[in-house]
């Protein structure tokens, strides 16, 4: 299994490393400019936003709002066990965008959390000084390898994305989550096919439960909320596939400087 | 000699005075915060606490200018009478949208951090909304127009990296693509916001 894991890093690095020469900050923030993402597949769009808004009310929402009613140390203690699971999808692209430094910082969080912090439960690397983490996914490492985002797309179920990050996520099944390989994939006898599916179900509702307010402000202040959420995300994706933290390279200031001589 | 010495009071009346009327980025940013703070954890009706944030809002918020960012490159194909009646509407949506998002917090409490210059116009000042039992911290940027730096104004709100401007311009781009352009479908939806 890690031999398989290890062939498909391997040659995804090789296949996108060609494609790096042409890729800088500047071009890596013209491909993801949220205007510039076209809505090809609209109408399919709009049907699975309607349809995910119609989970949400029905399982999500309620979920949520029970699931943050819970102390505080219960709920930290969740959304730091599933930060520290998807370091197994954050060190192996890591590694694919030349990120080795930060691959090592990772993979010494991921065994202080994992055996000191009781299976993640306590962020003790952070309480060390480790560097703050920053997940990472296949469609980000694409994306810095100068993959374009394609068009944009809403998923049943699992909401916003766009052709290249749904393509990129394939590579979770075929070995690129090693999570997923000791649950679904291989028959350990460890952990089982509900574990995984778990997982992604409480990241789900740890997300919504975070949100709460801010999408119901959203969803209430909204003249067409389909166009927020999607301008929210592709921002969202920019500024993780630039791993920016200064909003300014995310921030086209010409618009602005245009309006002073109105 | 008194004349002399009443020239160099002069001089140093209106140089500390000049000083005094200009006002830092982030001391403006706190303040205003503070005092929308202050009003969220009074002990008044919701209705008052809207009324008295679009006050705070009309003083510090620059909606002219963040309307007409908003409106993207249809503002240059507007008539004077269509950005007459556009200003008014969507001062009236802007108000309505931004106090009733605030008003459902209470006594929220937000730092301010770091500020950077961009350049003469703009200063981006950061702040922390501190974390509660229900939420976790939230980093908030301001984006200060700094023109006259005796009345900083702020033109907008990155909440964890996502630009509150930028994507209500996105909205409205929206509203207007899916109605052939129309600048009258866009007013209608925001007179149908600000009534509702």
């Amino acid at each position: 299994m890690i031999k398989k894991i290890i062939v498909i890093i391997i040659t995804t690095f090789a296949l996108v490393s060609n494609l790096h020469a042409g890729s800088d900050g500047e071009l890596l923030l013209k491909k993801n400019e949220p205007s510039k993402i076209k809505d090809c597949s609209e109408t399919f769009n709009k049907a699975s936003f309607a349809l995910n808004q119609g989970l949400d009310k029905v399982i999500f929402k309620p979920v949520a709002s029970v699931y943050r009613l819970m102390p505080s140390p219960v709920k930290t203690g969740v959304s730091n066990s599933l930060n520290n699971l998807s370091n197994v999808i954050t060190i192996p692209n890591n590694l694919l965008q030349g990120e080795f430094v930060l691959a090592g910082i990772n993979v010494g969080r991921f065994v202080i959390n994992t055996t000191v912090g009781i299976l993640g439960l306590f962020d003790v690397a952070s309480y060390l000084g480790f560097e703050e983490y920053t997940k990472e996914d296949y469609g980000q490492s694409l994306a810095t390898h100068g993959v374009g985002p394609g068009c944009y797309l809403v998923l049943p179920v699992l909401g916003p994305s766009t052709a290249r990050d749904t393509i990129a996520s394939l590579a979770n099944f075929f070995g690129g989550d090693a999570w997923y390989n000791v649950t679904v994939r291989n028959d350990t006898h460890y952990f089982r096919d509900v574990d995984y599916y778990s997982s992604k179900v409480t990241s789900g509702v740890d997300f919504r439960a975070k949100n709460f307010d801010s999408i119901e402000n959203l969803e209430k202040n909204s003249l067409d909320f389909y166009a927020s959420v999607k301008s929210l995300y592709l921002q969202d994706r920019q500024q993780k596939i630039l791993n920016s933290q200064k909003i300014i390279e995310t921030q086209n200031d010409s618009d602005w400087e245009e309006i002073e001589t109105q | 000699m008194i004349q002399k010495k009443l020239l160099i009071f002069f001089v140093i009346f209106f140089s500390i005075t000049f000083n005094s009327f200009s006002l830092e980025p982030d001391i403006f940013v706190q303040s205003t915060v503070n005092r929308a703070s202050k009003l969220l954890g009074e002990n008044i009706s919701k209705d008052e606490k809207i009324k008295k944030l679009k006050t705070i809002a009309k003083e510090t918020v620059d909606i002219r200018g963040i309307g007409f960012y908003t409106l993207g490159k249809k503002r240059k194909s507007l008539n004077e009478d269509e950005k007459k009646r556009y200003t008014a509407l969507f001062e009236e949506y802007f108000l309505k949208s931004f106090s009733s998002r605030l008003a459902e917090y209470t006594n929220p409490e937000i730092d301010v951090r770091n500020k950077d210059k961009l350049n003469e116009n703009y200063t981006i000042v950061n702040s922390i909304l501190k974390a509660t039992d229900e939420r976790p911290e939230i980093k908030i940027d301001w984006r200060i127009y700094t023109k006259n730096p005796d009345n900083p104004l702020i033109r907008d709100l990155i909440i964890e990296g996502l630009s509150l401007a930028r994507t209500q311009k996105e909205e409205f781009a929206s509203v207007l693509n899916s109605n052939n352009d129309d600048i009258e479908a866009l007013f209608k939806v925001l007179k149908e916001f600000s009534q509702n």
